[in-house]
């Protein structure tokens, strides 16, 4: 949906003075915004006892999928695929390096969000798919670090990934601290 | 022959839209009057961006830091009556009317190209007067080494102003040599209309060879001096805003290359377009950096 309103936006040129940068920027923040949906689903269910766990992998993927755009965008539309400097930047820029890796750690997370793999990988996939957590982080400081100042609507996104993570963390001690008492 | 925006109207509808357009400010002084400058030799022949895309995308911080805010949010500023101080280290310091500095009669136009801090780029008809002419008319003193110059700081009118990020007003500097440089102007319009708001008005610096966050919008204070002035970018982030600020394809900004650029206007498949020595007017300014480390001196 967000997708086919980018596309409606481009072709009747409703994107403003620099459409290669609204089309980059809506794109990743498409991205950014399924991926803090994604992460909510866990905290949701045991907040709220609202179960969205079926919705969880279509919700990763579409965040995948935007991210990937995003990163077409930007090779092709933004940088022109002069991939001698996009890769000297990418070494060079923090938040290009923060992007990238972030999206190199949610490549095997897409690939394995099907049944076989999920079969196949057993207890390993639930510790493959930790993975997102590191990745949101860096997806956020890409963001951050990408603007020129301190700005509202990032650090908001950036608080509302800590906030979802911490949750988990919180949890996860709790578990542990029961754990600890029970052995007692 | 380098042709001007007026030769695009065939020069009779030209001349009876200038009667008339004399005869419209005579009646009522309206403030959408046109404007127009003679042709100069510093001019580019790239082919401008439209007024369109010019006030429509741009940074002017005091009204947002989006592209878009300057001209979403720059309609509340009171632009007349105008007045710049300047002072310090000159003969006849004093508040200076627009029509002062830049009396319509003297304006050029200058074509120019903008190579913004953030790797984009536009090429943009300025009208103004050169600042050599301002401050020899002003009287430098003997000793002054420095130009430093303020945006109006009016928070009621400019939103931004309201709220942290920068330490306002926003400041700006040039070593005297660089403000007395026939590039450098001070414009009050581009095509042939006042400066709109959103883009400076209704005085403003341009300095066509450094990064466009140089060229100070809204002027009302000049001030001449003997010491480098502390400038807003460089004060909130050293690291990578320098004093000199001169458009340098080899030295990066800490976050992104400047070796190439992205013109606005090129369409999605546009590309990139390698950044030029000072952004392509090294012939004429090189010369004042002579001996200078610019990897040093950004």
């Amino acid at each position: 949906m967000p997708l086919a309103l980018l596309v409606y936006d481009t072709l009747y040129g409703r994107l403003g003075v620099d459409p290669v940068r609204d089309i980059e920027h809506r794109l990743g923040r498409t991205a950014l915004y399924f991926l803090i949906v994604t992460l909510a689903v866990s905290p949701i269910r045991m907040a709220f006892r609202i179960n969205a766990t079926h919705l969880r992998r279509a919700l990763g993927l579409l965040s995948f999928s935007y991210a990937f755009l995003h990163l077409l965008a930007w090779a092709f539309f933004d940088m022109g695929l002069l991939w001698a400097q996009m890769l000297s930047d990418i070494v060079k820029r923090p938040y290009l390096l923060f992007g990238m890796t972030a999206f190199i750690l949610l490549i095997p997370l897409a690939m394995t969000s099907n049944r076989f793999s999920i079969r196949k990988l057993g207890r390993n996939w639930r510790q493959l798919h930790k993975l997102i957590y590191p990745a949101a982080i860096l997806v956020s400081l890409h963001w951050l670090w990408a603007l020129k100042l301190w700005s509202g609507w990032p650090l908001l996104c950036t608080g509302a990934i800590i906030a979802l993570l911490l949750y988990r963390l919180r949890r996860s001690f709790a578990g542990l601290s029961n754990l600890f008492i029970k052995n007692n | 022959m380098k042709l001007g925006w007026s030769d695009v109207t065939p020069e009779a509808v030209w001349l009876n839209r200038r009667a008339f357009m004399a005869g419209a400010t005579a009646l009522a002084a309206t403030p959408a009057f046109a404007l127009s400058g003679s042709p100069s030799a510093f001019s580019t022949d790239e082919e401008p961006n439209s007024f369109e895309e010019i006030t429509n995308y741009n940074n002017f911080y005091e009204f947002g830091f989006g592209k878009e805010d300057p001209a979403r949010n720059a309609g509340a500023l009171t632009t007349d009556p105008w007045s710049v101080e300047i002072g310090g280290m000159v003969d006849r310091p004093g508040s200076y009317g627009v029509d002062d500095l830049a009396p319509e009669a003297a304006l050029e136009e200058r074509i120019y190209r903008l190579r913004c801090v953030e790797a984009w780029s536009m090429v943009i008809p300025w009208l103004g007067v050169p600042l050599a002419g301002v401050l020899n008319k002003v009287g430098v003193q003997p000793g002054a080494k420095f130009v430093a110059f303020e945006t109006v700081l009016r928070p009621e009118e400019m939103v931004a102003q309201r709220g942290g990020g920068i330490d306002w007003p926003y400041r700006e500097g040039l070593r005297l040599d660089e403000a007395m440089h026939p590039l450098t102007i001070l414009a009050t319009g581009l095509y042939d209309k006042p400066m709109p708001n959103q883009n400076g008005a209704p005085i403003r610096l341009v300095v066509p060879w450094k990064y466009g966050f140089k060229s100070i919008k809204s002027v009302v204070k000049i001030t001449l001096t003997d010491k480098q002035p502390a400038t807003s970018w460089q004060s909130l982030q050293p690291s990578e805003y320098g004093f000199y600020a001169n458009v340098n394809p080899q030295v990066d900004h800490p976050r992104w290359s400047q070796a190439t650029e992205r013109r606005i206007g090129a369409g999605l498949l546009g590309g990139r377009q390698e950044t030029l020595m000072f952004n392509g007017y090294a012939d004429q300014v090189a010369g004042m950096y002579q001996g200078m480390d610019l990897a040093q001196n950004y």
